[in-house]
Formats: C-alpha cells, sequence, structure tokens
C-alpha cells in the first residue's frame, strides 16, 4: 500500500494498492473520525481483494 | 626513463593454443607480448613494455585456485614488474574470475593489477572492490577499446599517480566516490539531458538507479477468513518513545513490536520514526500508517482470520538498498516461522 505507485513498481512489488498521500497513506486529516475509519475500510478491503487475487505481473489495484 | 616493466596474464585462448579441449593445461610463462600483449604493446608505445606472458587454462585456474595463484604468483614476481595486467576477459565467465583472482592476489604481494571485463561477467561483481576492473564489451570485438582504456590506467597504477572516478578512468564503479568538477555546471548538464529525453535520443543519467529484484508474484490467499495477515511498514510507525532508537534516516535497524491486545493506535502509545515527511498526522493517529484498528476489528469480526501479533518496522528514508534487503529477509524469515499468511506492506 503506496501513494507513490511508481517507486511500488520500480522496486518490484507485485500487488499494489494505490493509496491517499505520502505522510498519510491510509487516512486524511481532512476527514472527521468517522469519514476517515471508512476510507481506511475501503483501502483495507482493497488490499484484502488483492490479497485474494491472482496476478502473473506487476498489479495495481485502482 | 626506462620503460615501466609489465607482466601479462591470458587463457589459452588468447594464447591461441586452443579452445575448450585446452582449457586444462597448467600456467607457463613465455618471454614477450602474445595476442592482446600486441595490443597493449602498440598502445604503451615508450612507456612500458611487457616482459613476459602467463598462460593458463580455464578449467585447470579454476579447478586448481589455491595452487595455482601460489604458482603464477611466483612467475610474475620473478619478473620484478611495475604492472601486472589480466586479461580483458569481456563475457568469459571462468577467464573472467580466473582474472579477477590472479590480479587480486598479485595486487596484495604489492605490485599493481588490473583487468578488464564486461559488467555482467560474475568475476565483475566478485573482485569490483579489489581491483580497478575496466568496462568492456561483452566479447573480443571490444579488444582496441579495451585496452585503450586499459593501458592508460595501468600505466597510472604503476607510477601511483592519482585515480580518477569511474566515468573518467572506464572501471567498474567499486563502491568508492571520487569528486571531480564538471565541465559544465549541473543546470547546463540537465537541460541538455532534458533536451535529448524530449528528442527520443539517448541520455545518460547522472543518479543511476540501483537494480532491484524481481520476484515471481505468489499465489493468492484462498481463505482470508482464515488468514493470518502480518503488518510491515517502512513508514516508520513504533511504540511512543522509539525503545529501539531506529535512525529516522538511512536506518540501520527495523524494529517487532508487539500488539498483543492492542485495538488502536493513539497519540500517547504510538509515533514515528521516520524523517523527510511532516510527522503531524501519524503521531496524532498512526493507524494513518499502519491500520491495525480496522484489521483488528475485522479479526474480531471474523473478516480475517488473525492479526499477526507483531507488526514490523523500519524508516524508508534514505535508507540503502542493501539494508532494506537485509532487514527484508530478517523479517520474512520471522514471518515463515510465525505462519503467517499474507503480509500488508505500507509505505509513506
Amino acid at each position: 500500500m503506496c501513494t507513490v505507485t511508481p517507486i511500488s513498481l520500480t522496486v518490484g512489488a507485485n500487488r499494489i494498492v494505490p493509496t491517499v498521500a505520502i505522510p498519510h497513506p491510509l487516512g486524511n486529516p481532512a476527514y472527521t473520525m468517522d469519514e476517515e475509519l471508512e476510507l481506511r475500510k475501503e483501502l483495507v478491503d482493497k488490499a484484502l481483494k488483492a490479497l485474494q487475487t491472482e496476478v502473473y505481473k506487476q498489479t495495481i489495484f485502482e | 626513463m626506462s620503460k615501466l616493466r609489465v607482466v601479462h596474464y591470458i587463457n589459452q585462448f588468447f594464447a591461441q593454443i586452443g579452445g575448450e579441449e585446452m582449457a586444462h593445461i597448467p600456467p607457463e610463462k613465455r618471454d614477450g607480448p602474445i595476442g592482446p600483449g600486441l595490443a597493449f604493446k602498440a598502445q604503451f608505445g615508450d612507456e612500458a613494455e611487457i616482459v613476459a606472458t602467463i598462460i593458463c587454462g580455464d578449467s585447470y585456474f579454476n579447478e586448481n585456485l589455491d595452487t595455482v595463484t601460489k604458482t603464477i604468483l611466483e612467475m610474475v614476481k620473478e619478473e620484478q614488474p611495475d604492472l601486472f595486467i589480466a586479461g580483458p576477459a569481456f563475457n568469459a565467465g571462468r577467464y573472467g574470475v580466473a582474472c579477477g583472482s590472479i590480479a587480486k592476489v598479485v595486487q596484495k604481494s604489492g605490485i599493481p593489477s588490473i583487468t578488464g571485463m564486461y559488467i555482467e561477467n560474475p568475476g565483475a561483481d566478485m573482485f569490483k572492490q579489489d581491483i580497478y576492473i575496466i568496462s568492456t564489451k561483452n566479447n573480443a570485438a571490444g579488444m582496441r577499446s579495451a585496452v585503450k582504456d586499459m593501458a592508460p590506467l595501468g600505466l597510472k597504477l604503476a607510477r601511483n599517480e592519482k585515480i580518477g572516478a569511474s566515468i573518467e578512468e572506464g572501471y567498474i564503479p567499486n563502491g568508492v566516490r571520487v569528486n571531480f568538477f564538471e565541465k559544465e555546471r549541473g543546470s547546463q548538464r540537465a537541460v541538455k539531458m532534458l533536451l535529448q529525453k524530449l528528442a527520443g535520443k539517448e541520455f545518460v543519467t547522472e543518479y543511476p538507479m540501483p537494480t532491484f529484484d524481481r520476484v515471481e508474484p505468489q499465489a493468492p490467499v484462498e481463505d482470508i477468513t482464515k488468514a493470518k495477515i502480518a503488518i510491515v511498514t517502512s513508514g516508520g510507525i513504533v511504540p511512543k518513545g522509539n525503545p529501539d532508537r531506529i535512525e529516522s534516516s538511512s536506518a540501520s535497524k527495523f524494529g517487532k513490536y508487539d500488539i498483543d491486545g492492542v485495538n488502536d493506535l493513539t497519540a500517547e502509545t504510538y509515533e514515528t520514526a521516520h524523517g523527510g515527511y511532516d510527522p503531524t498526522y501519524a503521531n496524532k493517529d498512526a493507524d494513518r500508517v499502519i491500520p491495525v484498528d480496522v484489521l483488528r476489528q475485522y479479526e474480531k469480526e471474523g473478516r480475517i482470520g488473525q492479526l499477526n501479533r507483531y507488526f514490523y518496522s523500519t524508516v524508508g528514508n534514505g535508507t540503502a538498498v542493501a539494508s532494506a534487503k537485509k532487514f527484508g529477509a530478517e523479517i520474512a524469515k520471522d514471518l515463515i516461522s510465525q505462519n503467517v499468511s499474507a503480509v500488508i506492506l505500507t509505505s509513506t
């Protein structure tokens, strides 16, 4: 899970989930706490889905 | 001034004794230059002369590494040379290893030594930190350009002159930084590079990226509701106070932290050790970097099997690829010993 996905690609990650921002990849301080938790759940859901998905090459899960 | 004395090492092939069928021949010494030695002779002119050439079969060398280096070192010493040249070996693997091995041993005895090989020759990686290895083409068609670089650097070594940067001298980078003044200032070089790039032409970066491993993607997790999931991060999240004193940049270590019973990371309990990004948001709520709160909730709801008892953390800021690789290997080993089935890796 990474904000600067070109770096993830360069270093060879195979399952990549784009995130929010460098200092807070899984959060957004502009949101309320509840909104932020919701956002984080969505991102974690994406990561869990990526883990359950067969990939044959480096893949970004938008 | 008298000519510098040079001893040259070549294999059976370049000595025109034979190919693979003659690779078993033991070392022998002959007077004067042979084969590629003639190209060196032309390049040296009046400055140096090859007084002897040592020839050895590639198989013999590699199968008798300990004894053969001693024998050849004695042969070299007898000539009291100012310089020892091995190869160039281009992309010939055993020849490259032979050139690197013998040049290293001879250099250690106090005689300046140099060799040349193709960057992908296994000998290049093995010996580039021990001796100067001129970067050559991958086959003998590159002999002329190899000699053109090897001869002058060899003379410099023999005369104990200052050696320039790899880009100036043509040797394979050996990890030693050498300062030098560029003819043009940075802005001019950058604009030239950009123009080349925009025109679709070749340009040479001044900041090459390290080469990274590629790994085959792992099979997907079959049943996520039974999976044990671990968190690993390069975002520097640590228990408040940074107990392991992980450095804010160029980290020399990683931490392993017990989150048994931890449902939420708070400003009172966790923070980031990471320099280089504004730590305000991570310090206020470290779940923004590692989603312990969500994964803990999912664990309770049965949406994942288990959140691993430990998370692993280091600082990615300026950390050497070699260090990161080492941390990765150690962390992976530990994860496997805990039967972790999948990892969520977060980076800042």
